[in-house]
């Protein structure tokens, strides 16, 4: 059993600890490692290296862009048929993996459980797959009958130099629905992040503003970066609802992809996932005037704060007394659990190391149980995920991350899509100090000393327990038994160890009642046998007989 | 209705996989390569697969999955990857130590042509591979077969790299576990000591991948075959190759290579095939098959014998991969049920020849398909124009067996979503009673829950 450690007093310098854990590297590497590891002040502005090529061996914890674009952006559309193009493991390990949860109603589409792909075999190798691909997608358009399909690139496809683009036009032609490609194979790029561009591209040319749907009802937004993981976006649906504002489209969490072809339609963004979807908010800016802000609705004073801010920007008297009303019910129910669990939570330690995001967001809700996040980083964010957007200018694009297309976007020429009065409502709320098109990044808001690293390996893993010996561990599948091995419990924060949702008011309750289930239990005090502190019995029956 | 689209109208389809019954080769690289001791997965490819197969297996057993890999760029996939895997195998022996990398490839390392062996070898004359230790390699390439082929290919790059011939013969038998589970490995162990023949099983990953909980992460647990059992491999008496898709490669290899020969057998599952397994390990080792085995035999038939009446003409659909199809289908006949469907991804012409002879005069009553387009979206098309009382397949089968409300047992890989494979076997004799036990709890379930009030027995 882990003896825990006394960090009252304040955090201690880890400078000490990220010596020692670069040490056991090869020169080189230790060095480039060093970059990736900061000891926290938020204070002061400090750099960390992120959204570089991992390195080879280390045993890292990331994916590919494939799994970033088809896995995390497109897969939790319920009615357009994702092909993977590719051999099967592509498709079979994204079927079903990420909790993506979505409510179909009797009749309509729902290919959430399915998992299509080309199978590509050998001969498709040699001689090109685009022909079986083609054949797939007739295939799949004569059993299902889907509104849309994407094909998604896997590795082999880029090198074969099959051109799922020029099959996606010829095939819509044939077909007569929507069918768009990504260029998502598994090596462009250095993590998922690539593929969160990519399917954001992908989508902003061939998806939205398909529909321009007649605008009614008075608030209207959008939901980005939210994929309803455990019906995370349930909740949030139900919230906004009941306080009267209409969640065109979320992207892309229970989403269809009707909804996404209208969202150029409504007056505000809010970003919940700003790594994964931050560049369709900025496009539509760009293309339709539609302003965006940061939103984070983990934790109950965080959604409290996120709640205001949308009603502040919406600036309706009625709007804003149903929100604050909401609030003051909701948190009311969230402070009894709160009351209860806390004094168990109270100064104990969390690390998390999480995806691009909720590595961030999830320290609001140990801060309100009273627990200290000594250790934080992320699998594939950028700079901007750490250290705030203000640093995006500097934000050096290397030779790995080069080919990744950025789309330049132009005005929309439909004068009607423009929203000029979006944008002079945006200028006017900014000179009152509202700020839209910000994210200020995980470590201003981290602890003094608080080690932050980015693409932890499993080597840095395993210090960090040896040095800080934490009460909690969050991150995912991968390290979920290693670390709990160890002696402490991990909580994962992709899959939710299959429970949540974690959003907003009801979120924060789940969460917080997870939390003490967690850390109250005795389970850990069976691990060590009870004769482990006995002395050795010697000899045996036979010898005495 | 969780599957909302399928119908029971098939077309012909030529191009379009829908829910595979199987995945790819790497995982099973990845599986077999866990079952050497002090052996480090390497997977030579981006870093999608290598993450994906982790999280399969982790997801399968509960347990810490480790593996390398070589996390290809846009540069390293046009101009080639070894630089890559020189610059892992350095940084693996330095930090993480294991006595050996048991390195496979991806669809993406085999389209651009890396050469494993080449890339190998020169890492071994750049000196980045310590004294004493070992990298070896196996091509796993996803477009060609399933995750069956690429544990058949690691299996085989294993024995191939180690066995060796000396001349001393050791009164020893070696086994070749076709891709079973923990429990089914030990169980193995358990057998051959019950019967007193000194054999090495290879892989073996019990006291790998169902490690106790002690408080302390072992990254090299303490299961896994030996080297030196390994090395000695080459001067057993015999080999016995449990699964032709799992072992057959390594056998011959034995074969060839030690000139050690081979029976290639079922992986006994059921009654039969485990009669078989047993009768060729009495010959292997010469020697008789003890008391305690033959009870376990009869404990096994007497179940059939007292239960008939449960199983008789109950119709079964069966998805999954073609060693644990062909011994079940044989045991389902046994029982005197009626295995309906059968499909598996996993492509091979010897599948139909087998499930001929399986099968033999009833093979009417079969539908069976495997390689390309044999998915579940195909078995499920069958069931929705006759229906079966039992299904028996990997976790995905649930959403089947939800629809069609079919009692559902699950078997083979992976299952995420209930434990106990990993902990109790479905080989030999007690794997038998454990699978009977397991469908008589279904369909005994399904009759308690399903029929009319009046009709609920309180004696079964």
């Amino acid at each position: 059993m882990v003896k825990k450690k006394d960090f009252s007093a304040g955090l201690p310098d880890p400078t000490p600890l990220i010596e020692d854990i670069v040490s056991k590297y090869p020169s080189k590497i230790a060095k480039k490692r060093k970059k990736g590891m900061v000891a926290n002040d938020p204070e002061v502005d400090q750099e960390v290296q992120a959204n570089v090529r991992t390195i080879p061996g280390i045993i890292t914890q990331r994916g590919c862009t494939y799994a970033g674009c088809k896995g995390v952006v497109l897969g939790p559309t319920r009615d357009i048929i994702n092909l993977v193009h590719g051999p099967i493991g592509c498709s079979f390990y994204a079927w079903l993996t990420r909790r993506n949860q979505t409510r179909a109603a009797e009749g309509e589409d729902n290919f959430i459980m399915y998992s299509f792909s080309t199978d590509m075999q050998d001969e498709n190798i040699v001689f090109g797959g685009e022909i079986k691909l083609k054949q797939a997608v007739r295939e799949a358009h004569a059993l299902f009958n889907p509104k849309a399909i994407g094909i998604f690139s896997t590795c082999p496809v880029g090198l074969i130099g099959d051109d799922v683009h020029a099959v996606s036009r010829e095939m819509k032609e044939e077909l007569g629905i929507n069918i768009f490609g990504f260029s998502c194979e598994g090596y462009r790029g250095v993590s998922q992040s690539a593929g969160h561009h990519i399917a954001n591209n992908g989508v902003f040319k061939n998806v939205v503003g398909l529909n321009d749907r007649p605008r009614k009802g008075k608030f209207q937004m959008n939901l980005l970066g939210e994929y309803n993981i455990g019906g995370d976006a349930f909740e949030l649906e139900a919230l906004f609802e009941e306080v009267g504002i209409e969640l065109i489209s979320t992207f892309s969490g229970n989403s269809t992809i009707k909804s996404m072809e209208y969202s150029h339609t409504v007056d505000l963004n809010i970003v919940m996932c700003h790594r994964s979807i931050n560049y369709i908010a900025e496009m539509m800016e760009e293309k339709y005037g539609i302003p965006w802000i940061k939103a984070n609705f983990i934790g109950a004073e965080a959604t409290s704060k996120t709640l205001r801010k949308v009603a502040e920007f919406f600036d309706d008297a009625e709007l804003t007394a149903k929100v604050e009303e909401v609030i003051a019910r909701e948190a009311a129910k969230v402070q009894v659990v709160m009351d209860a669990i806390k004094p168990k939570t109270e100064g104990k330690l969390a690390m998390m190391f999480v995806g691009g995001s909720r590595a961030h967001h999830y320290q609001e809700l140990f801060k309100e149980l009273g627990m200290h996040t000594v250790s934080a980083g992320y699998e594939f964010a950028h700079r901007d995920d750490y250290e705030g957007r203000k640093v995006i200018p500097s934000i050096k694009i290397d030779a790995d991350t080069r080919n990744i297309e950025d789309l330049t976007i132009e005005k929309t020429e439909k004068e009607e899509l423009w929203r000029e009065d979006l944008i002079a409502k945006k200028a006017k709320l900014e000179k009152e100090g509202y700020q839209f098109s910000d994210y200020e990044g995980m470590m201003p808001e981290m602890e003094k000393n608080s080690l932050v690293i980015d693409d932890v390996s499993h080597h840095e893993t395993e210090k960090l327990i040896e040095f800080y010996k934490p009460d909690i561990f969050c991150a995912g599948i991968k390290e979920k038994y290693v670390v709990q091995k160890s002696g402490v419990p991990l909580k994962q924060l992709h899959s939710y160890d299959y429970g949540g949702p974690y959003t907003a008011f009801g979120g924060a309750i789940n969460f917080f009642k997870e939390m003490e289930r967690m850390l109250v239990t005795d389970v850990w005090k069976l691990v060590d046998t009870p004769w482990k502190s006995e002395p050795e019995i010697v000899g045996s029956m036979t010898i005495n007989a | 209705m969780l599957l909302r689209h399928t119908t029971e109208k098939e077309i012909d389809r030529k191009a379009l996989t829908v829910n595979p019954a199987k995945t790819c080769q790497p995982v099973g690289a990845m599986y077999a390569a866990l079952g050497i001791h002090g052996c480090l997965p390497h997977s030579h490819g981006s870093q999608g697969c290598c993450s994906y197969h982790r999280s399969a297996l982790t997801r399968h057993y509960k347990e810490p999955v480790m593996a390398a890999t070589s996390s290809f760029t846009e540069g390293s996939s046009v101009f080639g990857g070894q630089a890559n895997l020189l610059q892992a195998i350095g940084t693996i022996f330095s930090v993480y130590d294991p006595e050996i990398i048991a390195v496979h490839s991806t669809c993406l390392s085999e389209t651009i042509g890396d050469d494993l062996g080449q890339i190998v070898a020169k890492a071994r004359n750049d000196g980045k591979v310590p004294e004493g230790k070992h990298v070896i390699q196996a091509p796993t390439p996803s477009y060609v077969g399933s995750h069956v082929t690429g544990y058949h290919n690691m299996l085989e790059g294993i024995v191939k790299y180690f066995a060796m011939k000396t001349d001393e013969a050791k009164r020893q038998v070696n086994i070749l576990a076709g891709w079973v589970e923990p429990s089914d490995m030990r169980e193995l162990k358990r057998i051959t000591g019950l019967m007193g023949v000194k054999t090495v099983l290879a892989p073996d990953t019990s006291d790998v991948l169902d490690a106790p909980m002690t408080g302390k992460f072992e990254m090299y647990p303490k299961g896994g075959t030996t080297i030196p059992e390994l090395v000695s491999m080459g001067d057993s008496m015999k080999t016995l190759a449990l699964g032709e898709y799992g072992t057959k490669g390594a056998a011959v290899a034995l074969d060839n290579a030690c000139k050690v020969p081979f029976d290639l057998l079922d992986l006994p599952i059921g009654v039969k095939a485990t009669d078989r397994f047993i009768s060729a390990l009495s010959q292997a080792g010469a020697v008789s098959v003890p008391e305690a085995i033959n009870d376990e035999r009869g404990r096994l038939v007497d179940m059939i014998t007292d239960m008939h009446q449960y199983f008789y003409g109950k119709r079964v659909a069966l998805f999954g991969d073609p060693d644990q199809l062909f011994a079940m289908c044989e045991f389902l006949l046994d029982l005197d049920m009626v295995p309906a469907y059968v499909v598996s991804g996993t492509p091979g012409k010897s599948f139909e020849k087998r499930m001929k002879e399986i099968f033999g005069d009833k093979i009417d009553q079969v539908k069976f398909k495997n390689g390309a387009n044999a998915d579940m979206f195909q078995i499920h098309q069958w069931i929705k124009q006759e229906g079966v009382d039992l299904l028996i397949g990997n976790t995905y089968g649930k959403y089947i067996a939800r629809d069609e409300k079919i009692p559902f047992l699950r078997m083979g890989f992976p299952i995420v979503d209930r434990v106990g494979h990993s902990y109790f076997p479905t080989l030999g004799y007690m794997g038998g009673i454990r699978i009977l036990e397991k469908m008589l709890d279904l369909l005994m379930q399904y009759q308690d829950e399903n029929c009319e009030e009046e009709k609920v027995e309180l004696v079964m």
